[in-house]
C-alpha cells in the first residue's frame, strides 16, 4: 500500500472512504473544515454542507438510521449547536454506524472559546476516541464505525487543531464494502416519547458498562512500559509531546477516553513510582483517575489553559521554567484583505459612530484597530438576538446608533430565527447582512445562498431578500458596501425608521471572485496632504511613508476604490502602468524600495 | 537507515506561500525515506496575519511542534516575522531571512514601530544569520509568487536532499504549468547563498 503525507483532516476523510462511509455532512468551522472538503472528492460518498451543525448531525443520524454509515463533522463549538439531537441520539442508538467528529481548538487559534468536548462525550455517555496523529486519525475513525455498530451508539472522534492541521505519514488502505442495513420500524427504540425514553435510558447505562469492558481490552489503550520512575497517562497530541519530552518514561496511551479503561489505569498506576496525567485543557482524565482513589499529579503542574508543547510538558514535570526574551515588535494579527467589501461598511459605521453588534466570520476582524467598529462577538447568529435585547433594554446615549452585523453564511446558520424574533416582537433593529456570497473565513465554502452544493452541483439559490420579506421585515434593501455614499444613506435612513429593517450589503469576496479586481490605485504624491484619513480604513495595501503621506502597494491593491472615496484630497488615481498579478519593471522597483508611486504624466 | 532528526521553522505573512514551502520540505523528506511531521494553523490566520509552520524529519518524530531554542533552521519570508519567532532557533542554528519588509498595520497605528535594523536583532540569538532578497531573485524570472521556493532553494544547501529529490517533490506538489518556474526559482535560490 502507498504512503502519503496527510493532515489529520485529510486522513479522517481517507478513513471515511476506507470505512465504507456513504453519507457525510458538516458546517464549515476551523479546525474541522477540510474533513468534508476532502470527503467530497470521493464520489462514493454523498457529502453536503448543511446550514448548521444541528442539521448536519441530524441528517447524518437520519442516514445512519436509514441504513448507511454516516459521519458528521464540526468544530467544538458546533457541537453546542448540535447538542440537542446529540444528547438524545445516544438513547435511540443508530442502525448503521454513525460517527461525530468534534474538532477542538486548544489555544483558540480560530475560535471564541476552548471548551473541551471530551466533557460532551462524558455528558452524553457516548464513546470517545482520540487519535494522536494522521495514521491514527484514519485508523481510529474506522474503529469508531465498528464500535458504533457493535454497541449501537453514535461515537465521537475527538481531534484537536494539532491533529487536524499537522501532517504525518499515512499508509493508505482499500475501501471496505459495507452492506446496507435495512431500517426496521421500532417505535420504542427510535421514537423518544417519554414511555420509550425511559426504556432506552436503562439501555444506555447497560451499554456504557459494556463499553467500559471494551475500553479495558481495546489495543488503542496501551501501556508502553519503560523506566518506572515516571509514569504518564496521556491522550491525543499530548501523547506525542510526552514521548518527545520523556522518551524513557512509561506511558499509558489513552486512545479511548470515554469510558476510560479503569482496570488498565489501576494496573499502570501500581507499576510506576510517580504518576502524571498529561492532557490539554480540562482535568478530564485526572478527575476520574482521582475518583478511583489513585494518587496522581495533573493540573497541579500541567496548564489547563491553551495548548501543550513538548517544552511545556517537560518544564511542568521537571519544575523548570525557561524563558527567552524576544525583542518587542509590532503584532501582526489577521486583517481584512485589501479590497474586502466589509471595509466599506465598517468605514461608514465608524464615521457614523455606530455600535456594531458583531457575529462570527471574517467581518469580526472589523473589531481591530483602526476600524474598531465591531463591539461584540459571542456565537453564531447572536448579533441579531443581541440587537433585539439592546433595542428593548438599552437606554444609553447611542440609542439610535445600534446595528447588528452578520455574514450571509452565519445568517443562514443561526440568524433567521432571531430575525423572526425581531419582527414578531416588534424590535426596532437594523440588521446588516454582510453578504459576500460565500463562507469566507473558513476558506470559501458553498452555502444555501450561493446556489451550489459541496458536491459541485447547482441548486436552488436561497434568496435572502425574499426570505426577509416573507418573515415580515418591513424594510429590506440591497446596497453595495463599496459605495460609501449609498452605504451611509441606507444606514441613516434605516436607523431613523421605527421598526425592523434589513440592509443586505452585497459584494463578492475578492479572494474568491477575482473578476471584480480592478487595476491597482496609486497615490499622487504632490497632491497627498498627509491627512491620514485613508489609513483609518485599515487597508493593508496602504502604508505610510516617512513624510506621513500614503503609498499604495500595487501588488496588494485590487482597486476597490474605497480609499479614493475616503481621500479628502482626492490624491488616489488609477494607475495605468501597473497591472495586478504581474509585476512590470516599474512595479518591481516600487516593491523593492518602498518608494513613492508617482503618476507618470 | 539512520537519519539525524532535524527541525525547520518557516515564518512569514499569510499569503506569502509559507505553507507550500513547508509542504515541499515534508514531501522531500518522505521521498528520502524519512519519518516526517509538520504543523501549522489554518483559518483565522489565512491572510495578512503572522504565519508559522514547523517541519521535523528524521528517524522517528513524535511531536509535530518544534521546541523553543531547538530549531536547526529558521527560514523567514519577512524580517519582522524572523524576530517574532527567533526564540525557536537553537544556539548555533541558521537563520535565513528574506529582506523585503512587509509593514503590519499595527506598525502604523500602534505604539511599537517597525524596527529600523531588524536583522541586527537576530544576532542576539545566533551568529549564523543570512539575508537574501528573494523577491529580487523571483522577479529575475518574472514570478513574484515563487519567493517561497527561492528561499527553499537557499536552505536546501543545509539539508541532506538531492536536487533530484527536490524536483520530484516540486513535481508532485505544484500545478503542472508552474513546475518549471518553481524548479528555476529553487536553483536560483540555491545559487544566491553560500554558508
Amino acid at each position: 500500500m502507498s504512503k502519503e503525507i496527510l493532515s489529520g483532516n485529510e486522513a479522517i476523510a481517507r478513513g471515511a472512504y476506507e470505512a465504507g462511509v456513504a453519507f457525510a455532512s458538516a458546517y464549515p468551522g476551523t479546525p474541522s473544515t477540510e474533513i468534508l472538503e476532502n470527503i467530497s472528492k470521493y464520489k462514493e460518498i454523498y457529502s453536503e454542507w448543511s446550514p448548521n451543525e444541528k442539521v448536519a448531525y441530524e441528517v447524518a443520524y437520519g442516514a445512519a438510521l436509514a441504513g448507511v454509515r454516516a459521519l458528521a463533522a464540526m468544530k467544538h463549538v458546533g457541537v453546542n449547536v448540535a447538542a440537542d439531537p446529540l444528547m438524545t441520539s445516544v438513547y435511540t442508538g443508530i442502525n448503521a454506524g454513525m460517527v461525530l467528529v468534534s474538532a477542538d481548538d486548544p489555544g483558540m487559534h480560530s475560535s471564541q472559546n476552548e471548551q473541551d468536548n471530551r466533557r460532551f462525550a462524558y455528558f452524553a455517555k457516548m464513546p470517545c476516541l482520540e487519535p494522536s496523529d494522521s495514521q491514527e486519525a484514519k485508523d481510529f475513525l474506522k474503529l469508531a464505525f465498528e464500535i458504533s455498530e457493535q454497541f449501537d451508539t453514535p461515537v465521537m472522534l475527538r481531534v484537536t487543531t494539532r491533529v487536524c492541521h499537522s501532517k504525518s505519514i499515512v499508509e493508505l488502505g482499500e475501501r471496505e464494502d459495507v452492506p446496507y442495513r435495512e431500517y426496521k420500524k421500532d417505535f420504542v427504540k427510535y421514537c423518544m416519547l417519554p414511555s420509550s425514553a425511559r426504556v432506552r435510558r436503562v439501555e444506555l447505562e447497560k451499554r456504557l458498562s459494556k463499553l467500559r469492558d471494551y475500553s479495558n481490552s481495546t489495543p488503542i489503550n496501551r501501556i508502553e512500559m519503560n523506566d518506572l520512575d515516571i509514569g504518564i497517562i496521556t491522550n491525543g497530541i499530548s501523547y506525542q509531546h510526552s514521548k518527545e519530552a520523556f522518551p524513557n518514561a512509561s506511558v499509558l496511551k489513552i486512545g479511548m477516553s470515554n469510558p476510560l479503561p479503569d482496570k488498565m489505569i489501576k494496573e499502570f498506576a501500581k507499576k510506576v513510582k510517580k504518576l502524571y496525567v498529561v492532557e490539554e485543557l480540562e482535568p478530564y482524565m485526572e478527575e476520574q483517575i482521582k475518583m478511583m482513589g489513585i494518587e496522581v499529579m495533573g493540573k497541579e503542574v500541567i496548564p489547563n489553559i491553551g495548548e501543550l508543547t513538548p517544552d511545556i510538558v517537560r518544564n511542568a514535570i521537571l519544575g523548570k521554567s525557561v524563558a527567552f526574551e524576544v525583542p518587542k515588535i509590532p503584532l501582526r494579527p489577521p486583517i481584512l484583505c485589501p479590497g474586502c467589501p466589509h471595509r466599506g461598511f465598517f468605514a461608514v459605521a465608524s464615521k457614523l459612530n455606530l455600535t456594531v453588534l458583531g457575529d462570527i466570520g471574517c467581518y469580526t476582524l472589523g473589531a481591530y484597530e483602526p476600524l474598531s467598529a465591531i463591539e461584540t462577538c459571542l456565537c453564531m447568529g447572536a448579533a441579531i438576538s443581541q440587537a433585539v435585547g439592546f433595542a428593548k433594554a438599552y437606554k444609553g446615549p447611542k440609542k439610535n446608533r445600534i446595528v447588528a452585523a452578520i455574514g450571509d453564511s452565519t445568517f443562514i446558520h443561526s440568524g433567521i430565527t432571531p430575525l423572526i424574533d425581531a419582527v414578531y416582537n416588534k424590535a426596532n433593529v437594523v440588521v446588516c447582512i454582510l453578504d459576500n456570497e460565500t463562507t469566507a473565513m473558513t476558506g470559501h465554502q458553498e452555502h444555501p445562498g450561493t446556489g451550489r452544493t459541496l458536491m459541485g452541483e447547482s441548486t436552488v439559490k436561497l434568496d435572502l431578500e425574499s426570505l426577509c420579506r416573507a418573515i415580515g421585515v418591513p424594510h429590506v434593501r440591497v446596497v453595495n458596501p463599496n459605495n460609501l455614499k449609498a452605504t451611509e444613506k441606507a444606514l441613516r435612513e434605516e436607523l431613523s425608521f421605527d421598526g425592523t429593517s434589513v440592509i443586505i450589503f452585497r459584494a463578492p469576496c475578492i479572494v474568491r471572485d477575482k473578476s471584480v479586481w480592478k487595476k491597482p490605485l496609486m497615490v499622487v504624491n504632490e497632491k497627498c496632504a498627509a491627512c491620514g484619513s485613508c489609513f483609518k480604513i485599515g487597508c493593508p495595501a496602504i502604508t505610510k511613508d516617512k513624510s506621513g503621506k500614503a503609498t499604495v502597494n500595487p501588488i496588494l491593491c485590487v482597486g476597490c476604490g474605497v480609499c479614493v472615496q475616503i481621500c479628502k484630497a482626492s490624491g488616489s488615481e488609477k494607475c495605468k502602468n501597473v497591472s495586478i498579478g504581474y509585476c512590470s519593471d516599474i512595479c518591481s522597483q516600487i516593491c523593492r524600495f518602498s518608494a513613492l508611486v508617482e503618476k507618470e504624466e | 537507515m539512520n537519519f539525524k532528526n532535524m527541525s525547520v521553522v518557516f515564518t512569514g505573512v499569510g499569503g506569502q506561500g509559507v505553507i507550500l514551502a513547508s509542504d515541499l520540505l515534508s514531501e522531500v523528506a518522505l521521498i528520502h525515506g524519512m519519518d516526517v511531521k509538520k504543523a501549522e494553523v489554518h483559518g483565522m490566520a489565512q491572510r495578512g496575519g503572522s504565519v508559522i509552520s514547523y517541519v521535523k524529519f528524521g528517524n522517528k518524530i513524535f511531536s509535530p511542534l518544534v521546541e523553543k531554542r531547538s530549531a536547526d533552521i529558521l527560514c523567514s519570508f519577512e524580517p519582522l516575522e524572523a524576530i517574532r519567532y527567533i526564540d525557536f532557533i537553537k544556539e548555533d542554528g541558521f537563520v535565513i531571512t528574506n529582506t523585503v519588509k512587509n509593514f503590519p498595520l499595527t506598525a502604523i497605528f500602534g505604539k511599537i514601530p517597525y524596527p529600523d535594523n531588524p536583522i541586527e536583532l537576530l544576532y542576539k540569538f545566533t551568529s549564523k544569520v543570512y539575508e537574501i532578497d528573494a523577491l529580487k531573485i523571483a522577479l529575475e524570472i518574472k514570478s513574484p509568487n515563487v519567493v517561497n521556493v527561492v528561499l527553499l532553494g537557499a536552505i536546501s544547501k543545509l539539508l541532506p536532499f538531492s536536487d533530484d529529490e527536490w524536483f520530484r517533490a516540486i513535481q508532485k506538489k505544484v500545478k503542472a504549468k508552474f513546475v518549471e518556474v518553481n524548479k528555476q526559482a529553487f536553483s536560483k535560490g540555491k545559487e544566491a547563498i553560500s554558508f
